[in-house]
């Protein structure tokens, strides 16, 4: 198995920076990071990947076993860890991706740097005293969404893409290639994402952590973000002058800068 | 779509219809931008790039049941649609519209204040000012409740579908268990191992075999393969394994159960399409001590057997001349005889083996390519020579597209002095 082929991984910017790695959410692609990843690229090395399923990836490597859960992705990201072999990094991970980086800096320390949380949420669905936002109904609609949504995603398409992750410009003309992604795989991501609750995995956080959360995000309300930064030892907080669950699209420099900032130190 | 001025070519008017006719269609065309905007039969909707509703036009406000004052300025697009439409726009669609500038025809459902459901598709495009800044979002809302409807239809018969392939799969697995033993009795002195390969999960094979004890020490065992696949090949499977046993019971000479099962097959199918099958039918005795056992094989038009030696050689153990079980009445069944000695291996198997195709070259496998396989295996035990057959199929990858028994008996070594 091929990790660095399986999950899309490209290495760009300076050789000689600290590594920075950028994992994309639920949603799309690693193109999402593209207006914050030229910035970073002037000063670090920038490690962009595909989760397997999304993108790009090898789709054939997908299984519903291994990604049931964010244990499956969490696994990934060690992997591609170990195979690039530049030493620790400082991972940066966008919504689930977050708790992906949380579960992967738990289980092997030693691989990570630092965390950053972008618009993270441990647990989309209320809870007693704990406010994530969402029901377990609303979860629901969100799967009829996908289903009634298939965003470029054809049958016969499909092959072409997934036998081809070489071969990009196959894809290139078709609209919606961001966040196009087999339904099937999708729901299952989504059941993953939407159903985690990784509330008692942050206490254990003990590799430096810094939350970035937007100001107005209806997915990662600030309260969540206040929760994680609550339960994380020693972490540190801000809150982009951004809204949206996506602020490094709707709020790229401050989001860069943010990172920038924690990455360099004080 | 009514096409003005298509009339004019008509030329049968007086000038005078012509006139009023033109005059008629100036009063419609006055139909202000203004008041298009706010009754098209569409929803209009200006964002700006945080989301806030900046205009609103009144098809969509009264798809809404709301005012105007409630939303521009103070609410979002996302507000105004169901929880799940509002995961799914944070989430694809509004990435989506960052990154590529427009988005087309995505199905989301508004939430209206009386609480009913609205599904739309809405199209989106970003404006951007003269130096590429995005200034605004303008967004198309299309009433798609009958696509909808529609659409649940075929989600459903999908469901639906999917259950039942689900429920036959299923079925014939478990019937499929009831053609095949789960697990082979053991033979005192004789290394047994047997493997299935299934090339469809939702399909029965039709490919059988057996092992079990008769009188005195004695043995029998078989394998066949029912012509064609699915319920009708199930049938006919299932008779001969039971019918094999049973007459294996009465009388276990070989070629006599072979054409006690030709009888049975040509009676319960006479006045259908002929059902028939190949066989091979053994029959195993001890020869006493560690001197291994004498074996009786009767072939009806199957695969021949491959004996795997001791001392390294290997060949076909040919049942020449059997014919098919259950095509014709009077079948003559041939027999052979072999001794199967320590360290000896004696393989069957079924026709998807030979038969299984190279995907490179598009050719069969075929009896020579096997008997080099078995060659370089030589001398062999049973779990060994399967295992290594097994290994084979599995090199086939997409060019196996049968189904595929393997039965392997064998006697093992001598235990030699360290």
């Amino acid at each position: 198995m091929d990790v660095l082929r399986r999950n899309r991984v490209t290495v760009t910017g300076r050789d000689d920076g600290p590594v920075v790695m950028l994992a994309h959410g639920f949603g799309c692609d690693q193109n999402l990071w593209r207006l914050v990843a030229p910035e970073l690229e002037k000063r670090f090395r920038v490690v962009l990947f595909d989760h397997v399923g999304a993108g790009r990836s090898d789709a054939s490597a997908w299984s519903p076993e291994r990604y049931s859960s964010l244990d499956g992705y969490a696994e990934d990201v060690i992997e591609i860890c170990r195979a690039l072999g530049l030493g620790p990094v400082t991972f940066v991970g966008h919504s689930v991706s977050s708790m992906i980086g949380v579960l992967a800096a738990n289980q092997e320390p030693g691989l990570f740097d630092r965390l950053i949380l972008l618009t993270p949420s441990p647990s989309y669905i209320d809870d007693g005293d704990y406010r994530g936002g969402f029901s377990a109904q609303d979860i629901d609609e969100l799967l009829e969404s996908l289903d009634s949504n298939y965003l470029g995603w054809s049958a016969v398409m499909a092959p072409v893409i997934m036998g081809n992750p070489d071969r990009p410009e196959l894809g290139d003309e078709l609209t919606n290639s961001f966040c196009r992604t087999d339904p099937e795989i999708a729901r299952v991501f989504a059941r993953a994402t939407f159903l985690s609750d990784n509330r008692a995995d942050l206490a254990k956080v003990t590799v430096p952590t810094f939350i970035a959360q937007s100001a107005r995000d209806s997915i990662a309300p600030r309260e969540v973000g206040d929760f994680v930064h609550a339960q994380i030892p020693g972490s540190e907080l801000v809150t982009l002058d951004a809204t949206g669950h996506c602020p490094q699209l709707s709020a790229p420099e401050e989001t860069t800068e943010a990172i920038i900032a924690f990455v360099q130190g004080p | 779509m009514a096409r003005p001025g298509g009339e004019e070519a008509d030329g049968s008017w007086a000038a005078g219809d012509r006139d009023q006719e033109q005059l008629s269609f100036s009063a419609l065309l006055d139909d202000s931008a203004e008041d298009l905007y706010e009754n098209a039969p569409c929803g209009y909707l200006s964002t700006l790039m945080d989301g806030r509703i900046a205009k609103v036009n009144g098809t969509l406000l009264r798809w809404l049941g709301r005012d105007r004052e409630e939303l521009v300025g103070r609410e979002q697009f996302s507000d105004l649609l169901t929880v799940g439409g509002r995961l799914y726009h944070e989430t694809h669609f509004s990435p989506l519209l960052r990154m590529q500038g427009e988005v087309n025809g995505v199905a989301l459902e508004l939430r209206a204040a009386d609480g009913s459901r609205l599904p739309v598709l809405v199209t989106s495009v970003v404006k951007r000012d003269s130096s590429g800044e995005p200034l605004l979002i303008r967004t198309t809302l299309l009433d798609a409740r009958d696509r909808r409807a529609y659409e649940q239809e075929l989600l459903r018969a999908r469901q639906e579908a999917e259950r039942e392939r689900e429920r036959l799969r299923r079925l014939a697995t478990t019937l499929q268990r009831t053609l095949i033993p789960p697990a082979l009795e053991p033979v005192p002195g004789l290394d047994v191992t047997a493997h299935y390969h299934f090339a469809s999960s939702d399909e029965v094979g039709g490919d059988f075999y057996d092992l079990f004890p008769l009188a005195a020490g004695r043995w029998g065992f078989f394998m066949g393969d029912v012509r064609g696949k699915g319920a009708d090949a199930a049938v006919v499977t299932s008779l001969a394994r039971y019918t094999l046993r049973a007459a294996a019971v009465s009388d276990p000479v070989p070629a006599t159960v072979l054409a006690n099962l030709n009888t049975a097959l040509n009676q319960q199918f006479q006045d259908d399409e002929p059902r028939f099958c190949t066989v091979i039918f053994g029959l195993l005795e001890p020869e006493g001590g560690d001197r291994g056992f004498h074996v009786v094989l009767a072939g009806g038009g199957h695969p021949p057997a491959v004996l795997l030696r001791a001392d390294g050689t290997a060949d076909y153990l040919p049942t020449p001349g059997g014919q098919l079980v259950g095509v014709v009445q009077d079948a003559q069944f041939t027999t052979a005889v072999v001794e199967l000695r320590p360290g000896d291996t004696m393989l069957l198997y079924t026709d998807g083996l030979t038969e299984a195709r190279d995907l490179a070259t598009g050719e069969r496998y075929g009896d020579e390519a096997l008997l080099d396989f078995v060659r370089a295996l030589a001398p062999v035990s049973a779990p060994r020579a399967v295992q290594a057959v097994t290994g084979l199929l599995d090199s086939f990858g997409e060019g196996l597209d049968d189904d595929i028994a393997l039965l392997a008996v064998g006697v093992p070594r001598r235990e030699t002095p360290a």
